[in-house]
């Protein structure tokens, strides 16, 4: 049986009148990429806020592990062991790729900001967070540019940092918003390879457009249109849905 | 706050060498100043210690407090309150009781504003500074708008014994100087320390540390009542100086003052703070002394070139003075060089 | 309480917190608009109060005050905008804060050297110089019912310019989507131009029929700017609609608060924004 680390079940989001996700229920298990595809509006994005915490569903639940998180705050379903990047590059850009990534491993120590002592000691000094430190950058592949400052590394390179960043937080469920965004085919394929990389021990949501390295990545599929799920299963079920057909892959890009 | 912004958090070379010389000049300076030169400069240190509490909060955190100037005057009014007209008390409870209430006020009032962003926190700090600004202003029990007097130099003793005589004028000097460089280099540590590169991390990006998994409202709110504590000291030393405190003090003239101080060094760094409350002290009684042209006295007019000043800063060198030199080493740094 | 001073206090908190109104709204619309924040929208005040005094002392006639005025207010408004704000929308608030702070000082001595330093009044005019009766005791001054008046006219006027025409249209799709709306052909600039004027505008005005009940000095921008800025916080940056409901409030809970409760009067109007602010820290009527 595989081992559940997200559970989200009838999530629902309401604007108004409008329901921008529309009781889409999803499992993530270790080991495993889920992709969620659809047409632009389709509420994905909402959907990875929700999972996130950054918006409260209108209803349904969230559970990470055999915690309920459903409303809470992002920092907290962070702390709870989910990790996300985002579709638009969104990290310290003038700061180093190495100050990038640390602070995000540095997430992980004990916090308390009212304790004088953590005013003291130099941030360098925890050993804990220069090794996930490291460990992410190389999982990234970016080793050789861990002093150059985001700002000035390519978008490619900034994707790579996204990932880092997200790696770093020692996270078990990732939520990977849109990773190859505005990516030329050779590093698309670097990102793949990476993906695949970190498939091990981390349950992930991976929302994408790109359907070669959808295809390539996911283990299984959801299919959203104007906020419902209207397929969800292997790719090559999904593929070959006559809905999803007509509704989505006919009229791709 | 704009994201790409960086800020001057490692000081290059050649401003930690003006900074050795500044120390240096600010301990020689009493024996070559009068005593009247030597309470300014003192003045000038006090106003430096409430320009780094500022910078905390508004170069590293990216909080534009229009309000802090009532953490400031608070300790003053603490100072007026616990000192009986009879006789001095010590320093050794009054100097922490001030700086803990102001801290305290921080705390309470932080705990309102601190949950807003952006230019709603501008105008509630600004607010809720007014608040405290007529509270004492209208209440002749606090000391009204004729404000309080310090009867007394706080005493600085170990049971019968005077450490210090605060009422020497060059003693206060000293005194201000070793907790001018003791702030300094608190608040230097604190910015590499994990805490103040959270605080970084919050002025960059706040929604990115959130969804990492850090609390950014706890950390803010202990950012404002550390910054409100630190006011509080230059506060309390402010009153120990002049013998007086009135609520201008708490204003919010002082609040935008304190910022305009911050910019003019360059924010984040703390050594930009100190340089930014001397040149602004230093501008602002070079105006205030002007003289008569004619029959027009110049420095009556002192508002005017004090705000054509700021406009003129803010318009052309809003990254202030280490922002000039950041830019002119860089400058020299991309020209072609000869080594090869 | 007996009824006729709580219908005076009613009448005076209705009418304060129009004045409000007045100066909120333009400060509202030009954050809400502009993103800029404007520390010097008190002094603007001060320029329509000290306009009222030039007036009335070179022609005796508050009318002439209230369109010249205005006028030259919207004029001197337009001149800032071009000369000096719009270089500053896409700058930081910290940098607004520091410009519109440098601006006040500028401003304070500008009035000093044109009128100089004294306290003036403004004569109410002669047609408005008389009061209703209410109680064999108690009778209401008939001006600041027509202050009242005057500013539910402008309200009324801005609501149908914001909502029923296509100037009002243009502002709001600006608001929402300035690159939008500039590709959709309308000219931003000019919006931008016309909203900062019409701030002005307003704040001058609320001004300059003020002045006869609360007379004329210096730095009288100052304290209002504060109240100012306690309304559009609790109202809502960039809604009109909230920062007139706050207003109002305001105006209830200040005057009401300064007869009840003479000894909190002055805190009570922060106490109420800090409720506010917990309950809902972007305002009432947060765009």
């Amino acid at each position: 049986m595989a081992d559940v680390l997200l559970q989200a079940s009838g999530l629902t989001k309401r604007f108004g009148g409008l329901a921008a996700v529309d009781n889409v229920s999803i499992d993530l298990m270790r080991d495993h990429i889920h992709a969620v595809i659809g047409p632009n509006g389709a509420g994905k994005s909402t959907l990875t806020n929700l999972l996130s915490g950054d918006l409260p569903p209108t209803s349904g639940r969230v559970v990470i592990g055999k915690q309920d998180v459903t409303g809470w705050a992002p920092e907290r379903i962070a702390r709870q062991g989910l990790g996300r990047s985002y579709q638009k590059t969104n990290i310290f850009l003038p700061f180093s790729v190495w100050d990038n990534v640390f602070l995000a491993a540095q997430s992980r120590d004990p916090q308390q900001p009212w304790n004088p002592l953590r005013w003291l000691r130099p941030a360098a000094r925890s050993a804990g967070a220069r090794q996930r430190c490291s460990a992410a950058i190389e999982m990234a592949g970016l080793q050789e540019r861990r002093d150059a400052i985001a700002a000035t590394i390519s978008h490619g390179e900034q994707r790579q940092l996204e990932i880092a960043m997200t790696l770093a937080t020692e996270p078990q469920v990732l939520l990977l918003d849109e990773p190859l965004a505005g990516m030329g085919v050779a590093e698309a394929e670097r990102m793949v390879a990476l993906l695949l990389r970190i498939k091990k021990d981390h349950a992930i949501l991976l929302v994408e457009h790109d359907m070669d390295a959808v295809f390539t990545l996911a283990d299984s599929l959801t299919v959203m249109v104007n906020g419902q799920v209207i397929a969800s299963g292997t790719p090559d079920a999904v593929r070959g849905d006559a809905t999803v057909q007509a509704a989505y892959l006919g009229e791709e890009h | 706050m704009s994201a790409a912004k960086s800020n001057l958090e490692r000081l290059p070379r050649g401003v930690q060498v003006a900074l050795w010389l500044g120390l240096l000049a600010l301990v020689a300076f009493p024996f070559v100043g009068t005593e009247f030169y030597t309470q300014m400069v003192t003045r000038m240190m006090i106003l430096a210690i409430f320009a780094m509490s500022l910078d905390l909060l508004q170069g590293v955190t990216g909080m534009v407090s229009l309000g802090h100037a009532a953490y400031f005057g608070l300790a003053g009014y603490v100072l007026a309150f616990v000192m009986p007209q009879s006789e001095a008390i010590s320093l050794w409870w009054s100097l922490p009781l001030a700086v803990l209430a102001s801290g305290l006020a921080a705390l309470v009032i932080g705990f309102f504003v601190v949950r807003t962003h952006g230019i709603y926190f501008i105008m509630v700090t600004m607010a809720f500074a007014q608040m405290v600004f007529f509270l004492f202003f209208d209440n002749r029990a606090l000391g009204g708008s004729d404000g309080l007097y310090i009867y007394f130099k706080p005493t600085v003793a170990l049971g019968s014994v005077t450490l210090l005589d605060l009422d020497n004028k060059v003693t206060l000097y000293y005194v201000t100087l070793v907790l001018l460089l003791a702030v300094y280099v608190f608040l230097r540590r604190l910015l590499w320390s994990p805490f103040g590169r959270a605080l970084a991390g919050i002025r960059v990006n706040e929604h990115r540390m959130r969804a990492m998994g850090f609390g950014t409202f706890g950390y803010k709110l202990s950012a404002f009542a550390l910054a409100g504590a630190l006011a509080g000291l230059a506060g309390y030393l402010w009153g120990v100086n002049t013998g007086y405190i009135n609520p201008e003090l708490m204003g919010f003239h002082m609040s935008a003052h304190a910022i305009m101080m911050v910019i003019l060094g360059g924010m984040g760094n703390f050594a930009g703070a100190i340089v930014g409350a001397f040149t602004f002290e230093y501008v602002l009684h070079l105006f205030k002394d002007l003289p008569y042209v004619g029959q027009v006295h110049l420095g009556k007019h002192w508002q005017l070139w004090m705000g054509s000043f700021i406009v003129l800063v803010v318009m052309f060198a809003p990254r202030g003075v280490l922002g000039i030199v950041q830019a002119v080493t860089s400058w020299r740094k991309t020209e072609p060089r000869n080594d090869g | 309480m007996d009824f006729p001073t709580f219908l005076i206090q009613l009448l005076n908190s209705v009418q304060y917190g129009l004045l409000l109104f007045m100066l909120a709204a333009g400060l509202t619309l030009i954050f809400g608009i502009m993103g800029v924040v404007n520390l010097a929208h008190g002094s603007f005040y001060m320029l329509g109060a000290y306009l009222a005094f030039a007036f009335s002392t070179l022609f005796g006639s508050l009318t002439l005050a209230i369109i010249g005025g205005t006028a030259l207010a919207v004029l001197f408004g337009l001149a800032l905008e071009w000369l000096l704000f719009r270089h500053f929308y896409h700058r930081d608030h910290l940098d607004q804060v520091l410009l519109t702070f440098g601006l006040i000082y500028i401003f304070e001595e500008m009035r000093s050297l044109l009128w100089g330093d004294d306290v003036h009044g403004v004569p109410v005019p002669e047609l408005l110089r008389f009061s209703i009766p209410l109680t064999e005791n108690l009778s209401y001054p008939v001006y600041r019912l027509f202050i009242a008046g005057l500013c539910i006219l402008l309200a009324v006027g801005l609501y149908l310019l914001i909502s029923k025409t296509r100037l009002g249209m243009k502002i709001r799709a600006g608001a929402f989507n300035r690159d939008m709306a500039e590709a959709l052909g309308v000219n931003i600039k000019l919006i931008h131009a016309v909203v900062f004027a019409l701030g002005v505008g307003l704040a001058a005005f609320a001004g300059i029929i003020a002045a006869p009940i609360s007379s004329v000095y210096p730095n009288m921008g100052s304290q209002v700017l504060i109240m100012c800025f306690v309304v559009v916080v609790i109202g809502g940056i960039g809604s009109v609609r909230g920062a007139l409901i706050s207003a109002l409030l305001v105006g209830l809970v200040d005057t009401f608060g300064k007869v009840l409760l003479p000894q909190v009067a002055g805190m009570l109007v922060y106490m109420l924004m800090a409720g506010v602010l917990l309950w809902k820290p972007e305002g009432l009527f947060k765009q």
